[in-house]
């Protein structure tokens, strides 16, 4: 028995640590991002901002076979690999959340741009004439203002991590305790017949679904009743 | 024009404004309060966001006092700018209660001894103690208005400017504001730039004024010359009126009438009591200003000041703008009166002659906490 649900537990530890470095990172990546976004005039902007939602529109097997390339021994991650010994990042934690960040990124950028844009320039310019430099601007007025956004941002992404499978698998594989993440083993169970196992994580995965739609729109609500 | 000049507010700007270029250069003193007034759109709102930098006008040009702001080799950003900046909304921070919104551009506590205005005179001249721990969300337009002129005072300015503070208010609201900016105006030397497009609001706040119309500068200069200056369009409208500063003379308490001075006459006007030597804003309207030939023998009106006629120019088919010098020897302030055509000839009246102007009515600027101007009724 307990080996079984050590068979059912360490593919979800493992898939909570996969969504919250990659939401972590993308918090630290996409904010950068979703303001120059937000406030850049440049007529490229829109150019990139189709690159970052490029992972909605995409198969995530396409996506999944670049990043095998890139990652594998002959691309550049397999010389970054090299940097401390190993020989590829392909079937590796690391590999797994470069692929994630990748893939998560639009699901925290939008958010974020989005509530960036939505402050507009007054209170930017109100603080610019209180002798605020833009940093502190940015640091006192603009983050606090987006704080709905990176709210949603951090959900989505987080929630988006979890659930993806078709990158995963790609780059991935399926290592226990090191790549084979929830999406995956409920994959190799049902491969393997193992009902009673795939029931329980789809089940909990079911479950998750449900209270990460259920926050969300508490939280879209809740920025309704600020901004009204 | 690089070179310092101390006193003064000097701006430059070029630059195309929706439909018609702005083409705006002006120099006004720096103190008391200068209106920028013009239709909307005239460009004053962009002049006071370039005077900020808030806006970038390339090959501009603004300093105050000897310190430049712009001019062809540097541009001074906003936040290192010693300016107040009031918008049309108050957009005060959500996030911050007021009390935190009046501190945001504060100097740290290491400077605050050295400030000009402190946090408790703010809030005693704007009434905010009974607001500072509120969210910013539960408060009226009114409420919210003082809160960012407050807001604004507190970042210690050189220079406070107002973009319209008053126009997104009722007039129930503006008329509750007002008396707060000319506590500030008396109570503060800040110099002031106001822009506005209301007229009522102008005549009592300001000392002088740049008179704009589509992106070109009609005239600056002290704010009764421009009022009372037939070639322009403020003289010519039916509202005309020229603005005075009085000195309380005395006080009749038998009869509450109160005896002020303008330069080159004296103003009898019915009041509430007012200490002798205070300065008031009032306002005589061009529609009542009556001339006579002679001084008045027995009238129920107060007020017949002895006056020269500098000019006469029409207004209308039937009526004459008169602009007159106040004093016997016509060398005060300049007033105006409207009177009909027939009544200049029938007088025989003409340039040059000596005259009496008798005033229907005054609008005395409110004393401080009472809240709504009194137009007064002289006889």
């Amino acid at each position: 028995m307990t080996g079984l649900s050590g068979e059912i537990w360490q593919p979800v530890r493992l898939t909570i640590e996969l969504a919250a470095i990659t939401t972590f990172i993308l918090l630290i990546v996409g904010t950068p991002i979703a303001w120059w976004l937000a406030r850049s005039k440049a007529w490229w902007k829109e150019a990139v901002a189709a690159v970052v939602a490029l992972p909605l529109v995409l198969p995530p097997t396409v996506l999944g076979f670049y990043l095998l390339v890139l990652l594998g021994p002959d691309g550049p991650g397999g010389l970054l690999a090299r940097l401390w010994g190993g020989a590829t990042l392909a079937f590796t934690f690391q590999g797994l959340v470069i692929g994630s960040v990748l893939y998560s990124m639009p699901f925290v950028v939008q958010p974020i741009r989005n509530s960036f844009a939505a402050i507009g320039d007054r209170p930017l310019e109100v603080a610019a004439t209180l002798r605020a430099s833009p940093r502190r601007a940015f640091w006192t007025v603009a983050i606090p203002l987006a704080r709905p956004g990176f709210l949603a941002g951090a959900v989505l992404g987080f929630a988006h991590t979890v659930g993806e499978f078709g990158i995963v698998l790609m780059i991935g594989g399926s290592v226990p305790g090191k790549t084979k993440v929830l999406s995956v083993a409920i994959f190799d169970f049902v491969e393997t017949s193992q009902w009673r196992e795939a029931n329980i994580l789809a089940g909990g995965m079911a479950v998750f679904a449900f209270a990460v739609i259920l926050t969300m729109t508490l939280i879209e609500k809740h920025i309704a009743r600020i901004h009204a | 024009m690089s070179s310092g000049e101390p006193g003064a507010i000097r701006a430059k700007f070029q630059g195309v404004l929706g439909r018609f270029p702005l083409d705006a250069a002006f120099s006004v003193p720096s103190r008391g309060v200068t209106a920028l007034f013009g239709p909307s759109g005239c460009g004053k709102s962009t002049v006071l966001r370039c005077l900020a930098g808030l806006h970038y006008l390339p090959g501009g040009f603004c300093a105050i006092n000897d310190e430049n702001w712009q001019d062809e080799k540097m541009f001074l950003p906003p936040y290192r700018r010693s300016i107040g900046y009031v918008f049309q909304e108050a957009s005060l921070f959500p996030h911050l209660s007021v009390r935190r919104n009046l501190l945001y551009g504060a100097p740290s506590s290491t400077n605050a001894a050295a400030s000009s205005v402190s946090f408790d005179e703010v809030i005693d001249l704007l009434g905010l103690a009974a607001l500072l721990d509120r969210s910013p969300k539960h408060l009226s337009g009114g409420e919210r208005q003082r809160v960012a002129i407050g807001r604004a005072l507190l970042s210690q300015p050189k220079l406070l400017l107002m973009d319209e503070p008053l126009s997104a208010l009722d007039r129930l609201t503006k008329d509750e504001i007002l008396p707060f900016l000319e506590r500030l105006h008396q109570r503060l030397a800040l110099p002031v730039i106001y822009v506005s497009h209301d007229m009522t609001e102008i005549e009592r706040l300001a000392d002088h004024l740049v008179l704009m119309q589509a992106g070109r500068v009609l005239a600056t200069g002290p704010l009764s010359v421009l009022q009372s200056d037939p070639s322009l369009p403020l003289a010519a409208d039916r509202a005309a009126a020229v603005s005075f500063d009085a000195v309380v003379e005395a006080y009749d308490r038998a009869y509450g009438i109160l005896t002020l001075q303008i330069d080159g006459g004296q103003l009898l006007v019915p009041a509430d009591p007012v200490a002798r030597g205070e300065r008031r804003r009032l306002r005589i309207a061009a529609s009542d200003v009556s001339l006579a030939r002679d001084r008045p023998a027995a009238s129920s009106l107060l007020n017949a000041m002895p006056a020269r006629i500098v000019s006469r120019s029409p207004a209308g088919a039937s009526e004459i703008l008169v602009v007159l010098a106040l004093g016997v020897e016509g060398n005060g302030a300049r007033l105006l009166a409207r009177i009909t055509r027939r009544s200049w000839d029938v007088l025989q009246l003409q340039e040059g002659a000596d005259v009496f102007a008798q005033v229907k009515g005054v609008a005395l600027a409110p004393a401080r906490g009472s809240d709504h101007a009194t137009s007064i009724k002289a006889f």
